[in-house]
């Protein structure tokens, strides 16, 4: 991560950023293309629901004795050769990070695109310890190189168009190492064969390399990644160290658990058949790629998640970004606007889930959304996004019992949903007395004309892009009383 | 500090979290529907090989066919045509493959730094199996394949696939029949990404060009060594 996003809650965030002309082109231009491929590539399989259901079951049934999969994880690792360490939360997974670079002498890491360090904000804490990490997925080099921060899980720099990035090569390739060729165009082609020859000499290089996985198998001890450029293959098997920082909620139960996920991903996530290159290994092989393996199980708030019985279903969450590419949302408001590593509906449960409802911005992020449903549709592990979603505006308006860094706690109401509690809690008294009900809808009827046509105070910006209901001439069960529905 | 100490904290976390399932249920006993697919559809076997050749060829890997005894002079044919100086060989690559063509061939090690690697042109290695429905080979590291790394560094990897006993219909078929203890590389096509503008373009840091040849005949007479 280059920057840290800034803690600006979603609505004023998106207020800006749906202003911008060039962002929001190059995000429809991008998330639309997608999307038609992804529908292709997903109806092949006409068993795709089965393979959805068995992708969600296996999450639940890890998630459901998770330290059972952690420790078979960990002794199959160990006997294969690796090092399993456990990190608690950001700070310690870059602590450790840190001292295992140390300990080799080296001042340079390669780094294949991890959302689990993006989440704990790595390469700022390599930094401060005078370690340059370096990204060479992409997308990822564009946002390092633009001092920029991602704005989409599969595609971090999604919000760049062709031309952007030209500029920011040629502008910046030079302060990195092997500088971008002068007569660089905007062609796709051309922009990943600059990344090609900017990214080779480091690979060659470098000898600690660090990446995050997939998918962990606890059977077997074996690690899985999933990419396309072949920056993974460098970043695993040329350094002579190598150390996978990953979140406890990546495992799986077995080997066989493998041939529903690698179906469903990169279907799901670059809408291909099968992505162009998978890595697996376990431990370490002799003579064959590195000679020291660690691996660095992250919790960072996901135990806290999993305590939450209708939010922990987000642990499920395989980094597909399909939920992205087709919330219109998304598309118009841009990745930046979830000020986290995980933007998109997705980000809108898990942010608020991993950080707890810590500020503004994470109280914001379950409104981030029409509640359209498009997002579950395509989730690949049928994670119900709107329902989390519901769950956690619950949290926000009314408060209640939630876990923060594994310790159970009772959260205020926010303060911003004072009206909107005063008003459900009405309706909802209204709802149980249907005498006061059936008189306050006749004075509703009665006093129809002097309905404004926009709320007052705090309901005011509810009305800025919508008008208020019209209240009928009579309440309908007048209606039905005097006519019997029309028959009398 | 220690991670000791962090590793039972996290564990702890985990069980007060889980405190809602029945304590009796053990880990495999939450149940997982596999009433997917083994296979999607009825194929012959020259059809999956036929499927295997339009998958590969859809991702922008080029394909050949051939049989066992025109196997050499096709692989000479493809090295001589680009002009190719030297070509890295895995231990284990039949020694006929290479018979008729003049290149210097130079032969995998752990001594061959990734610099040396950049110096070669092209790697012709077999593969442990071929999966149809996805256009992908899989190399276990095994004989003819040699360590994982002389597949990545030059720019052209040349890979044989044997007909007759290597190729698998579906992702499933494949899982069966690999050994997680190797180390493997599933590749699909050369080095792509979608990283700009959502769309694909081949070629990055992987080889840039992946040939796949499909050789019909005994698997015996080209089976490498163990």
């Amino acid at each position: 991560m280059s920057g840290t996003y800034p803690g600006t809650p979603f609505p004023q965030a998106a207020a800006v950023s749906t202003g911008d002309r060039t962002l929001r082109a190059n995000l429809r231009h991008a998330t639309h293309t997608i999307r038609a491929k992804r529908a292709r590539a997903v109806a092949e399989l006409e068993d795709w629901d089965r393979l959805r259901a068995a992708g969600a079951a296996i999450k639940d049934r890890t998630l459901r004795h998770l330290d059972h999969y952690l420790v078979q994880l960990e002794e199959n690792v160990t006997r294969a050769g690796g090092t399993v360490h456990w990190a608690a939360d950001a700070a310690e997974a870059n602590r450790i990070v840190t001292e295992l670079v140390q300990a080799t002498g080296e001042t340079e890491v390669v780094k294949v695109k991890s959302m689990a360090t993006q989440e704990t904000g790595l390469n700022a804490a390599l930094a401060q310890a005078g370690i340059r990490a370096y990204e060479t997925d992409l997308a990822e080099l564009i946002v390092q190189l633009a001092d920029d921060l991602p704005s989409h899980i599969l595609v971090p720099a999604i919000h760049r168009s062709r031309a952007e990035i030209r500029d920011i090569f040629r502008d910046r390739m030079a302060d990195w190492g092997r500088p971008a060729p002068d007569d660089l165009t905007d062609r796709p082609a051309d922009l990943a064969e600059a990344a090609r020859v900017h990214l080779r000499d480091k690979f060659l290089g470098c000898t600690v390399g660090v990446s995050g996985a997939n998918f962990m198998i606890a059977e077997t001890g074996t690690l899985v990644v999933v990419e396309s450029e072949g920056n993974g293959r460098m970043c695993l098997t040329l350094p002579d160290t190598l150390i996978s920082v990953v979140g406890i909620e990546k495992t799986v139960p077995a080997w066989k658990d493998l041939e529903v996920y690698l179906q469903l991903l990169p279907r799901s996530s670059t809408a291909e058949r099968m992505n162009p290159y998978t890595s697996m290994w376990t431990g370490t092989t002799d003579e064959d790629g590195p000679r020291s393996f660690h691996l660095v199980l992250l919790d960072n708030g996901r135990t806290d998640t999993l305590a939450d019985h209708v939010g922990r279903q987000a642990l499920r969450c395989i980094r597909c970004s399909a939920c992205l590419n087709v919330c219109p949302v998304y598309e118009r408001a841009g990745g930046h606007a979830y000020g986290s590593p995980y933007p998109g509906p997705i980000g809108a449960i898990l942010t608020p889930q991993l950080r707890g409802l810590a500020s503004p911005l994470e109280e914001s992020l379950p409104f981030a959304s029409s509640l359209c449903g498009a997002c579950y549709d395509v989730c690949p592990v049928a994670i119900d996004i709107p329902e989390v979603l519901v769950h956690l505006r619950e949290r926000v308006a009314e408060g209640g019992e939630t876990t923060v860094r594994g310790t159970r706690t009772v959260i205020k109401p926010a303060r911003k949903h004072t009206a909107e509690r005063i008003a459900m809690r009405a309706t909802g008294w209204a709802l149980n007395h249907p005498a006061a009900l059936l008189k306050a809808q006749r004075l509703a009827a009665r006093s129809r004309r002097f309905h404004p046509r926009r709320l007052p105070g705090p309901g005011r910006a509810w009305t800025d892009t919508r008008d208020l209901p019209a209240v009928p001439a009579e309440p309908f069960r007048d209606w039905w009383t005097r006519t019997h529905g029309g028959t009398a | 500090m220690s991670t000791n100490t962090s590793r039972e904290r996290v564990l702890a976390r985990i069980r007060r979290a889980l405190s809602d399932v029945p304590r009796h249920e053990r880990p495999g006993d939450h149940p997982v529907p596999r009433d997917y697919l083994l296979t999607h559809g009825e194929r012959t076997p020259q059809e999956s090989v036929t499927l295997l050749a339009e998958n590969l060829a859809d991702y922008r890997a080029t394909v050949h066919r051939t049989d066992a005894a025109r196997l050499p002079a096709l692989l000479a044919e493809l090295l001589d045509r680009r002009g190719h100086r030297r070509a890295v060989v895995p231990h284990g690559l039949p020694q006929g493959w290479l018979a008729q063509t003049s290149i210097e061939l130079v032969p995998d090690s752990p001594l061959l730094t990734p610099r040396e690697l950049d110096a070669v042109d092209c790697v012709v290695t077999g593969c442990a199996l071929a999966i149809a429905e996805t256009g992908t080979l899989v190399l276990d590291a095994g004989p003819g394949q040699g360590r994982r790394r002389i597949t990545l560094v030059p720019d052209h990897h040349l890979c044989v696939v044997r007909t007759a006993d290597q190729i698998v219909d579906s992702v499933p078929q494949a899982l069966r029949r690999l050994d997680p203890s190797r180390p493997l590389t599933w590749i699909s096509g050369p080095s792509a990404t979608s990283d700009i503008e959502l769309e694909r373009v081949e070629g990055v840091h992987g080889p840039r060009d992946l040939e796949v040849i499909l050789v019909d005949g005994d698997p015996q007479a080209l089976t490498p060594p163990a």
